[in-house]
């Protein structure tokens, strides 16, 4: 008993952060039915970032999330204008797709040349601090990954609820043509949300690189679960992706300590197929209006 | 017989003929392996494009069956001795169809979803076939990689087997896209692609064509696995269920035309040499994927319908141009 | 009163909070025109979206031609003999109209390997389109077409498959009075042969004209039905009509 609920705090902590990183995604579906499959990439971009942060210039990966977030939110904004945008018509969303995919292997390929494949892993000296918490223990990096996760979801829920901006952007992702006509410019609406989901990975990517080793091609373990979980939440919802997000790692970690660790995202992955088979949309998600 | 359909048999007989020719007249090691690896894209791309091309639903999960093909014969290999040089290749069809068999459940499931969710859950499968060829250590010995026997074909000729076997299961597939385009299930496909609940409206029995178009595709998908498997091995998770060889097949189709009959397998004539090449100058620093990614922005942004449409466009306008500059007399009498 | 080829009973949807269709009865009698109207808002084109199969219903019934029709799919309920068309007249666009007509014809899975368009299936389609003035047109691209052409074809299309009753979606919306009166005229011959239809319809003076009965609805469940001169002079349904 006690290692199962060991497992799940474990998990919640964990699916903190991965929430942090699919509410960017799922945003940006919402908004512009653009699938950013290089979400995963931009993570370890931005964890290579504040490693190298840390290691040059001695700054905490903490902090580095005031640098590296508006730093890859800026990123976010050009690459949706130079590459995204662009892409219309009935097939945009999927060939965004294929788009992002192939910004996610240049991604890959730049980090490779400069970082080679080797594993880092960010170590600030509280990095194998732990406490024990009514006979639980804790890791202290999890536990501030998880807060800082906290307070960045939270705000940007109050930027969507309570700023002009965040009324744009849910008047587009529910109606794009009358939020138009309401004077809602789409477009700018668009490529910053873009940038807001960008800056969702990077801020989740600084904090990541503290906890799990990683190398240019971690991305694809990452991406894999972040589409998963915004499938299950629901494509476009907030709530369920961070509902998702947390149900994941619940569920990953319970299997772990239950079954075995190498089962772990196999067992989320049946989850989440078995959950399609009776709900197509997702926790939350909307089943597509025909008409 | 139309004149069409005598026109599309002899390329087709054409292509076949000069397919065969190859290895023999270009007979040196490293050309035939080239060209084992085009026809072994050129393959994944006509199946791919068999089922997304023809329906609208790009489907992610394609380097998942190409893998389980892989791991099939291998696993055959191991357990039950499948026999040696050209047995394996007779028995992969019998392969493809369980697997395909195997997917369906899955394919239901996933064509439920909306199109943007269909992709992502075939995805999903990608990683779940993965992981399990990582964990299911017992039959697939893991990351530690599993062994196929070595064939004894000649040396000297010893890549043309390989060569002919893609070939074959190019051919087919493309004899499969080409009875399909001409056929009902064709139509059918093409209505789904452009309004599906339209098409549901008129009684097109939907998902019955979708899971046809699907079965098609895990075929020649695990088939093309279970040749490559044979032609290297060796196999290990990470290659034989690797995104990066089905975005390959996918580029190549968008690069040659979706939806078309030849476009994939021109596709793949066009990048397959240069992949090889920028592999061969670029592969150790990795800086390939840049170049992948670049070729692919390159494509998706600039010519997004391909070679083929593009083509056909160009030369239908350039016939158009040609005939109202010969008869404006006709026009103007018609309006009279 | 010929007997009832299509009976709703109960149907009742929500969407969130709001109630689309409530507690809707009525009947559409076998060999009629039966119109479907009321104000905006009233219902009628999700009655219409759960009677086909495209929504489904909180509660309620659907018979079909004497039998029930239990969880409705558009394919089923196409195969069965109940079709309809769409607002927007929704035809597929990179086809050729011989090709949109063809692909509404039901094939049984044998015929999944024959010729997509075979011979006898070509002068059927002709001939539909003959009757829609659309033939000389046959081998264009059915994205080329104006919308009211477009209409024409959607609505030759479901006739492909000889359907017993045909639900039209507002088919005269957006059109021009000439094409509405050719429209007028398809209808109504296909009725005299033996074709059911029921529309929506916003022309009123289209509905009084061609249809019999007049089901009117009014915030999703039915206010009136019968023949058009008793619905119109019923004082509800000029409340509803014209009232607050």
């Amino acid at each position: 008993m006690h290692e199962l609920v060991q497992a799940i705090i474990l998990g919640i902590l964990v699916g903190g952060i991965y929430a942090l990183m699919a509410s960017g995604l799922t945003l940006v579906f919402g908004i512009m039915k653009v699938i950013n499959v290089a979400q995963g990439a931009l993570v370890i971009l931005a964890a290579y970032l504040s490693y190298a942060l840390f290691s040059h210039l001695h700054i905490d990966p903490f902090l580095s999330i005031l640098i590296v977030t508006p730093a890859m939110f800026v990123l976010g904004v050009a690459v949706q204008l130079v590459f995204v945008r662009s892409l219309r018509g009935p097939d945009g969303s999927e060939l965004s797709l294929l788009v992002t995919w192939a910004l996610a292997l240049g991604i890959e390929g730049v980090l490779s040349v400069i970082f080679k494949t080797n594993f880092r892993v960010t170590s600030p000296s509280y990095a194998d601090n732990s406490w024990s918490i009514f006979g639980y223990q804790v890791s202290e990096v999890r536990v501030l990954a998880f807060v800082a996760s906290a307070v960045l979801l939270l705000a940007l829920s109050l930027l969507l609820t309570r700023t002009r901006f965040g009324r744009a952007v849910r008047a587009t992702v529910q109606n794009p043509t009358a939020a138009t006509l309401l004077g809602v410019d789409a477009n700018r609406v668009q490529t910053l949300s873009f940038g807001l989901g960008v800056s969702m990975a990077a801020a989740a990517g600084a904090v990541y690189g503290v906890i799990y080793p990683f190398n240019p091609g971690s991305h694809y373990d990452l991406i894999s679960r972040l589409l998963s979980i915004v499938v299950l939440g629901g494509l476009g919802s907030l709530g369920g992706a961070v509902f998702a997000a947390l149900a994941m790692g619940v569920i990953e970690a319970i299997v772990a300590v239950k079954i075995s660790p190498v089962w772990s995202s196999f067992s989320f992955f049946v989850v989440l197929i078995t959950f399609l088979l009776v709900r197509p949309q997702g926790i939350f998600g909307v089943r597509e209006r025909v008409l | 017989m139309s004149r069409a359909t005598a026109a599309g048999l002899a390329r087709g007989g054409a292509f076949a003929a000069a397919g065969i020719a190859f290895p023999f007249v270009f007979n040196q090691a490293w050309i035939v392996n080239i060209g084992v690896l085009t026809l072994m894209y050129a393959a994944l791309a006509t199946a791919w494009n068999l089922f997304s091309g023809y329906t609208g639903y790009i489907t992610l999960g394609q380097a998942a069956f190409f893998g389980l093909g892989a791991y099939t014969l291998g696993i055959t290999f191991q357990h039950f001795g499948i026999g040696s040089g050209y047995n394996p290749f007779y028995a992969l069809p019998l392969v493809g169809a369980g697997i395909a068999i195997a997917s369906l459940p899955i394919a239901w499931i996933a064509l439920r979803t909306r199109h943007m969710t269909f992709a992502i859950v075939t995805l999903t499968l990608l990683f779940i076939v993965q992981q399990l060829a990582f964990n299911l250590r017992s039959l697939t010995k893991g990351s530690t990689g599993l062994m196929l026997p070595t064939p004894h074909f000649a040396i000297d000729s010893y890549d043309t087997p390989f060569y002919l076997a893609m070939l074959a299961i190019l051919l087919a597939g493309l004899s499969l896209c080409w009875l399909i385009l001409r056929s009902k299930l064709g139509l059918m496909l093409l209505a789904i692609r452009e309004d599906e609940e339209k098409a549901r409206g008129l009684g097109i029995r939907v998902t019955g064509a979708k899971l046809i178009a699907w079965w098609l595709m895990v075929w020649l998908s695990a088939m093309v696995g279970g040749v490559w498997a044979y032609y290297l091995t060796f196999i290990y998770p990470e290659s034989s269920v690797d995104p990066l060889v089905m975005i390959g097949a996918v580029l190549m189709t968008f690069l040659g035309g979706r939806g078309t009959l030849w476009g994939p397998t021109v596709g793949a004539l066009v990048l397959v040499p240069a992949q090889q090449y920028m592999i061969t100058k670029l592969g150790a620093s990795r800086l390939y994927l840049v170049g992948y990614a670049a070729v692919f922005m390159v494509v998706l942004l600039l010519l997004p319908r391909g070679i083929l449409p593009s083509l056909r466009s160009a030369i239908d306008a350039q016939r158009e141009r040609r005939r109202t500059h010969r008869e404006p007399r006709v026009r103007e009498e018609a309006h009279a | 009163m010929s007997a009832a080829l299509l009976e709703i009973e109960g149907l009742t949807k929500r969407f969130g909070g709001v109630t689309a269709v409530s507690d809707c009865s009525f009947s559409v009698p076998e060999g009629t025109i039966t119109a479907l109207v009321g104000p905006n808002g009233s219902g009628k084109t999700t009655a219409f979206n759960l009677i086909t199969g495209y929504m489904r219903a909180d509660a309620g019934s659907i018979r079909f031609d004497g039998a029930s029709v239990r969880s409705p799919n558009p394919v089923s309920l196409a195969r069965r003999g109940l079709t309809r068309t769409f607002q927007q007249a929704r035809i597929f666009p990179e086809l050729t109209l011989v090709q949109n007509m063809v692909a509404a014809l039901q094939q049984p899975w044998r015929a999944v390997l024959q010729r997509a368009v075979r011979r006898h299936e070509r002068t059927r389609a002709l001939e539909l389109l003959e009757e829609f003035g659309l033939a000389r047109l046959a081998g264009e691209r059915a994205g080329n077409l104006s919308y009211g052409q477009k209409k024409l074809l959607e609505f030759a299309a479901v006739l492909m498959a000889d359907p017993r009753l045909v639900l039209l979606d507002e088919p005269t919306a957006g059109v021009n009075p000439v094409l509405v009166e050719q429209i007028e005229q398809r209808i109504r011959e296909l009725n005299a042969r033996g074709l059911t239809f029921l529309l929506v319809e916003h022309n009123m003076n289209l509905v009084m004209r061609l249809s019999d009965p007049v089901v009117v609805l009014d915030h999703g469940t039915k206010l009136a039905e019968g023949k058009p001169d008793d619905v119109r002079n019923d004082p509800r349904v000029l409340d509803a009509y014209l009232g607050g």
